[in-house]
């Protein structure tokens, strides 16, 4: 059997966007090589979420269950995966670029002797996928020349979800034929057919123990709800330069923010650090300073109506997601911008 | 405990790259290089847990593969107090997709037998960040990602993983395990002018790829390298910086309305 499959987080209760966007990217690619999409999600009690995919988007959906899935382990996680996909043979895998996928993707497709084209920002004819090289500064791309399944993860935000969300079920995409799992009765006249695959783990398969998830300290910080934030990153050079970039916040009544290299030095405590890692913010103005731009600070901050970056390097992809731009030294640019602030306010 | 660090050279951060004419890559010929930043992390890791360990057995051996260029960057490991290190041979490095060069690197660190075998969580040049996970699959160990902070315990490891927008959680696995770094974790040390002296004197194996016997052909291939699109239109504010300041500032108020 051929055919598209593509891999659903569900995380606090909630299929995430991100999620949603590796099914619009999947349905890309079945659009292109006249394939069909099935989606698969894993856990102990899936029913619910497979009942809100079915509802928006066609083709199968799969409830890969056992209670051994409950909670995330990369043993878990592969082990089922695997055995779903030597059963069904999809001939691409689709991933939404988490973490939890950076875990075990990898180690899933090299069980199949192939590549995690991992990060994907685009799907070109061919099927051609586009990735980011040297922290974004170029773009490479890769086809997928392995034999086997072509196991791909899209970056946050690269694809859009709204078509999947809000008229994936006008979509055209064929429906993949029902496996010997059993279709389910569909929730309703236009909803897909769900399936249940149960995979075998022994519980001594599963060599990791996670603990919960819990967050370091309280915040003190709300950077996501401040209109106006200037984010300094690894070209103020050292700690000692810090308050020049804090006189710019100071004058423009801003927050102070910053990427995580300046966090990772213990410049500025964690809770003002903007990123994948860190906060995701969308104010009205976002002053990127020093910041080269790289994949994992923009996605915490490209939602942002107005973007400034200051940076020596014209070529930093900062610059790429700027409304305005100055190329030249932050040691100079920042205090006449403080100043031309402060007349400005007078 | 043998701690193994799997390490990468990359162009250095700052350099300018400019893509080859070929447009398969960029033009090496001046660059700069520097060891992968979650990889010091990584090192960094394994010599505070030699630190803290009472055993006097503890080592650390670093591991990298590439050209003859990464001499240097293992002997920068080395000096920050590594005690010695596998260089694996190997010119074609960039044919290799990430499992041909875990294919190497698992095959070159099986010997030693290892306790821990710790790396960056990707690299900053090709940033797959799945050369660890991979190791690990072809090793039998179990592993966990995004690592800031390794404890040793009577049965194994307890390890803190970073997960998105601020949270965490803790791991506990069984040794032998491969585990990825994520930066920030500790403090990264420089080396000491005598750490630099002594690791002019420090073993570095040298392994021949081609030796080493594992499959290199790659299932993914870079067709070609681009500069990426511009998703916004810029306007770049030209002059000296009191003039572009001031042209920032005009924008801001006027146009903009969010001074």
């Amino acid at each position: 059997m051929s055919g598209i499959l593509v891999v659903v987080e569900q995380r606090a209760g909630r299929i995430a966007r991100i999620s949603w966007e590796a099914v619009e990217a999947g349905q890309g690619l079945g659009t292109q090589l006249g394939l069909p999409v099935s989606t698969v999600l894993l856990g102990s009690e899936t029913e619910s979420f497979a009942a809100e995919i079915a509802a928006k988007i066609p083709g199968n959906v799969i409830r890969a269950e056992h209670p051994q899935l409950a909670q995330y382990s990369a043993d878990g996680y592969t082990l089922a995966l695997q055995q779903l996909i030597e059963k069904d043979r999809p001939t691409q895998v689709v991933f939404p670029h988490t973490y939890q996928v950076r875990d075990y993707a990898p180690a899933l497709a090299a069980r199949f002797g192939q590549v995690l084209i991992s990060d994907v920002i685009a799907i070109g004819d061919g099927p051609v996928f586009t990735r980011q090289l040297l922290q974004g500064r170029l773009n490479g791309t890769y086809r997928h020349t392995g034999r086997g399944p072509c196991f791909i993860s899209v970056q946050a935000g690269a694809f859009r979800a709204d078509s999947v969300l809000y008229q994936g079920t006008t979509s055209v995409v064929p429906q993949m034929p029902t496996n010997e799992g059993g279709a389910l009765a569909p929730a309703g006249n236009s909803s897909a057919p769900i399936s249940i695959f149960a995979p075998t783990i022994d519980p001594c398969q599963i060599r990791t123990r996670p603990s919960q998830p819990f967050r370091a300290s309280s915040q003190t910080v709300d950077l996501a709800s401040s209109p106006l934030i200037v984010s300094v990153g690894r070209g103020i050079k050292d700690a000692e330069n810090l308050p020049l970039v804090q006189a710019l916040a100071t004058a423009l009544g801003a927050e102070l923010a910053a990427s995580r290299p300046i966090c990772d030095n213990g410049w500025l405590p964690l809770e003002r650090q903007v990123g994948s890692s860190g906060q995701t913010v969308a104010p009205k103005l976002y002053l990127a300073i020093g910041i080269s731009g790289a994949i994992q600070h923009l996605v915490g901050m490209k939602g942002s109506q107005c973007v400034v970056a200051i940076n020596k390097d014209p070529d930093a992809p900062i610059f790429e997601i700027a409304d305005y731009g100055i190329v030249g030294d932050l040691f100079e640019v920042v205090p006449a911008l403080t100043e031309a602030v402060k007349a400005a306010k007078l | 405990m043998k701690i193994i660090v799997a390490i990468k050279q990359v162009p250095d951060r700052d350099a300018l790259v400019r893509i080859d004419s070929a447009g398969k890559w960029i033009e090496e010929a001046d660059l700069q290089y520097a060891l992968n930043e979650s990889d010091a992390y990584a090192l960094e890791e394994a010599l505070q847990l030699k630190e803290k360990s009472a055993a006097a057995d503890c080592e650390v051996i670093v591991v990298s593969a590439g050209p003859e260029r990464v001499g240097t960057t293992i002997r920068e490991a080395l000096a920050k107090g590594a005690d010695r290190a596998i260089q694996i041979a190997c010119d074609d490095l960039g044919a290799r997709d990430a499992l041909g060069v875990a294919r190497l690197l698992a095959a070159a660190v099986k010997p030693e037998n290892p306790d821990l075998i710790l790396t960056g969580l990707q690299s900053e040049d090709l940033g797959l960040g799945q050369t660890g996970v991979i190791v690990a699959e072809l090793l039998g160990l179990p592993h966990a990602t995004l690592i800031l902070h390794v404890e040793k315990t009577e049965t194994g490891l307890t390890v803190k993983r970073e997960l998105e927008e601020g949270w965490f959680q803790t791991i506990e696995l069984p040794t032998p395990a491969l585990l990825t770094i994520q930066s920030g974790g500790n403090k990264l040390r420089y080396a000491t002018l005598m750490g630099i002296k002594r690791a002019k004197t420090k073993e570095v194996r040298m392994v021949v790829a081609d030796d080493l016997g594992v499959d290199s052909s790659p299932v993914m291939s870079l067709e070609k390298l681009t500069m990426p699109q511009k998703q916004k239109s810029t306007q770049m504010l030209p002059g000296t910086a009191k003039e572009a300041a001031a042209a920032l500032v005009e924008k801001l108020k006027f146009e903009e309305r969010v001074l």
